[in-house]
């Protein structure tokens, strides 16, 4: 129904566009590697592995088709972030965009935050609708004019012209990561944010790039004794000394910055304890090794984690599972939600072509009742709170006519395949959604396969 | 797209896919993803303890079933009366072979020799078993009736007179129980054929060859690797420091200390948790056997 993020059971999810090129044949520039909506939901921003910055407007709602949300037209491409080689340890860094995060409006231009592995560029959106005429010293084309044919003099005036978007790099922070940038969230003072790679999180002034002060550091004296790493981190949406981590053993990390300057102490550690009956749990990763059938059991880590947006819930994902946590309890998740528990039989397949190391993101709704995730095969997966349901859709050129209702797909896990279902062993491993997005406010979602961005939303009656 | 095996991948398979992910690291652009060559180093690390286990337990196994051929030879060739004095004697002859002579080392210094004889390869593979095997070989000596006695040999093993065709054991229908605790010999007669000794003498031997050579390929794999980035390299060493030790309630430190003079010279890395495969041996595989009872360090010599 239409509102701000009804439940998944009620809401019919309907193809609205897709971008990106149509043909199968990917151009590894093109794939994109995150997405963000705005604060507002009237922009959507894409980074791919190019080093560019793809942004969509949403058009203003047609009076004449009230069925349909406006639909999201590109209103800016920059090349936000080049190669680089880093000399000193003979290493290329990839301008791969790893994360868009969007800074609050406080006035006409809009700003968003990129990043690549090893730097953070503050990027400015500013429309250009007028131009000035008139210059007595210039023609109209920008050809000086010769002074000696100047007669008389006028003002010059700013007449309209055609829109123009024009962005601009307004701050660069760089050489503050050794290890590659996996994060970057803003905090909720809309003055500081913070930047985390493998191994430390910086926290930064917008306004100032020549320094950044470090607020967590893992990395052991002796690297010989790395066991874990950072894998996400983000501040509390309402809390400004408030952040967490996640770590690739599975442990969740609350620290106040009131504490200590250093937040190597966490105030709170979320982790949940291993639970002898069932298999061995997917937050970490490693062999257990079973004399008995020799089998190597792989599990994995958290690759994503997301405040909610009232602030009292936080949602991790690691490989087969999403999770939400309650800001109050640590001793284990208040809700779980297996994405696709049929891959745990073939993790080690999955070892082999390297899919285990896919970090999945996970997001939710506007009003915090539905999370949302992406799987294989164009998979994606939304589970509602409210009414403990879970639905798994496909974004897919075939279902690609406008405003036509996605169908509810199913995976056989094994046994007799029913007629609509998908069995696991013909599933697409290439084919994986990694990043998703949610509008702030209505349900619209944005949905990133390999190179294309499809966008859905609910069906308004 | 997806290979449609189950999750029985054995530990080689899984060493060399690590590897290559390591190797295919080093050249992909944007440097080495520290997380993922973390991850990969565990897997790899873990694999690696998984085919230690299975190699030692294989030794094992084929150390037992020479030792038992060799009792059973011993006891039809040798006059009981002479037994202590003969145990003595042979096995000077076996440390001179290879220069070993201390009477509780394991003939480490032999593991370099020779492969070509073959009493040098079934040396080694003494040698290369765990320390409690060589016990084993020092108290094979023994009066094969079911009266009890006391082992006096306290030499090594006696290899280079015993015949280890197996011809010999398959005719052998007594079953010889040694407590190692104990020195205790208990001989029981029966037709129990114990299918882990059945294998045949030449995989013995190059069960005792290819482990060493394995490891010593894999370590020189990490070694011969200069140019590699510093980030990169914790990660490999880790998997040498963070082994988690599967049943380490009971060490003898004597025989961690035999068998780190086995493997010192070529894995210092992991001369400290020699222990560890030591323990996987016992905890895992001796005790699916009949032998397992007895617990970690108390053995058995079950033959047929």
């Amino acid at each position: 129904m239409a509102g701000a993020g009804g439940g998944s059971s009620d809401v019919q999810w309907c193809f609205s566009q897709v971008k990106g090129a149509i043909d199968d044949d990917v151009a590894e520039a093109d794939i994109i590697s995150t997405v963000e909506f705005n604060h507002s939901g009237e922009l959507l921003a894409t980074g791919d592995k190019g080093g560019r910055v793809v942004i969509f407007q949403q058009e203003l709602e047609n009076k004449s088709q009230p069925q349909s949300r406006g639909e999201y037209n590109v209103y800016s491409t920059f090349q936000s972030h080049e190669p680089e080689f880093d000399y000193l340890k003979s290493l290329e860094i990839e301008e791969k965009i790893n994360k868009i995060r969007w800074l609050p409006q406080k006035n006409a231009a809009q700003f968003l935050l990129s990043t690549n592995d090893k730097t953070i560029k503050l990027w400015k959106i500013s429309e250009r609708d007028k131009r000035p005429e008139g210059y007595n010293l210039k023609e109209e084309d920008g050809r000086y004019r010769d002074p000696t044919t100047v007669t008389t003099l006028r003002v010059p005036v700013f007449r309209p012209m055609d829109l123009m978007v024009e962005a601009s790099p307004r701050r660069v922070f760089a050489n503050a990561h050794t290890y590659h940038i996996n994060s970057i969230s803003v905090n909720s003072d809309y003055e500081t944010y913070l930047s985390a790679d493998d191994l430390r999180i910086n926290l930064w002034h917008l306004e100032i790039t020549d320094r950044s002060f470090n607020i967590v550091d893992i990395k052991p004296a002796n690297m010989e004794e790395l066991t874990e790493v950072i894998t996400a981190a983000e501040f509390h949406p309402n809390q400004c000394n408030t952040f967490v981590y996640s770590s690739s053993k599975g442990t969740i990390r609350l620290c106040d910055m009131r504490a200590s300057a250093l937040c190597d102490k966490h105030s709170k550690l979320f982790e949940e304890p291993e639970d002898p009956k069932q298999p061995p749990l997917p937050l970490l990763l490693l062999l257990e090794i079973i004399s008995k059938k020799k089998e190597i059991i792989i599990i994995i880590m958290i690759s994503d984690v997301k405040f909610s947006h009232n602030g009292r819930f936080m949602m991790t994902r690691d490989y087969l599972s999403v999770k939400i946590w309650d800001l109050n309890m640590e001793t284990r998740p208040v809700e779980t939600y297996q994405v696709h528990e049929y891959l745990r039989s073939k993790l080690c397949s999955l070892y082999e072509n390297d899919c285990i190391f896919d970090k999945f993101e996970c997001c939710w709704n506007g009003n915090d009742s539905v999370v949302m995730t992406g799987s294989y095969n164009n998979f994606f997966r939304m589970f509602d709170r409210a009414q403990r349901r879970d639905v798994t859709l496909e974004a897919s050129r075939e279902s690609s006519r406008p405003r036509s209702v996605l169908k509810p797909r199913k995976v056989c896990a094994g046994g007799k395949r029913k007629k609509d279902e998908i069995s696991v062993d013909s599933l697409d491993f290439n084919k994986k959604i990694l990043h998703t997005a949610w509008h702030p406010q209505d349900n619209i979602i944005a949905v990133a396969t390999t190179n294309n961005l499809y966008i859905f939303q609910d069906k308004l009656n | 797209m997806i290979n449609t095996m189950e999750c029985a991948v054995d530990a080689q398979s899984l060493i060399s896919i690590s590897l290559r992910k390591i190797h295919n690291s080093r050249t992909q652009r944007g440097g080495i993803k520290l997380h993922k060559n973390l991850l990969v180093s565990y897997v790899l690390r873990n694999a690696r303890q998984l085919y230690m286990s299975e190699k030692y337990a294989e030794i094992y196994r084929m150390q037992q079933y020479e030792e038992v051929m060799t009792v059973c030879n011993e006891i039809q060739e040798l006059n009981p009366l002479d037994l202590a004095e003969d145990c003595m004697e042979q096995s000077g002859d076996c440390c001179g072979n290879g220069g070993g002579s201390e009477p509780a080392s394991l003939c480490g210094a032999l593991l370099p020799a020779s492969h070509t004889a073959a009493q040098s390869a079934h040396i080694q593979t003494a040698t290369a078993c765990s320390a409690p095997l060589s016990l084993h070989a020092e108290e094979v000596c023994k009066e094969p009736d079911t009266s009890f006695y006391r082992s006096c040999c306290a030499e090594p093993y006696p290899v280079s007179n015993c015949d280890f065709s197996p011809a010999n054991g398959m005719h052998c229908n007594k079953t010889t129980v040694l407590d190692l605790d104990t020195h205790v010999v208990t001989t029981v007669e029966n037709g129990y054929l114990h299918q882990d000794c059945c294998a045949p003498l030449q995989q013995c031997c190059q069960g005792a060859q290819t482990p060493a050579k394995k490891r010593k390929v894999d370590f020189g794999y990490y070694v011969t690797e200069p140019e590699e980035v510093p980030d990169f390299t914790p990660c490999k060493r880790a998997r040498f420091d963070d082994f988690s030790c599967l049943n380490s309630d009971q060490l003898d430190s004597s025989n961690i200390s035999n068998l780190i003079s086995i493997f010192g010279s070529g894995f210092t890395g992991l001369v400290s948790r020699q222990a560890d495969f030591e323990q996987t041996l016992n905890g895992q595989f001796c005790s699916t056997q009949a032998l397992a009872s007895l617990g970690a360090w108390t053995r058995a010599i079950v033959a047929f």
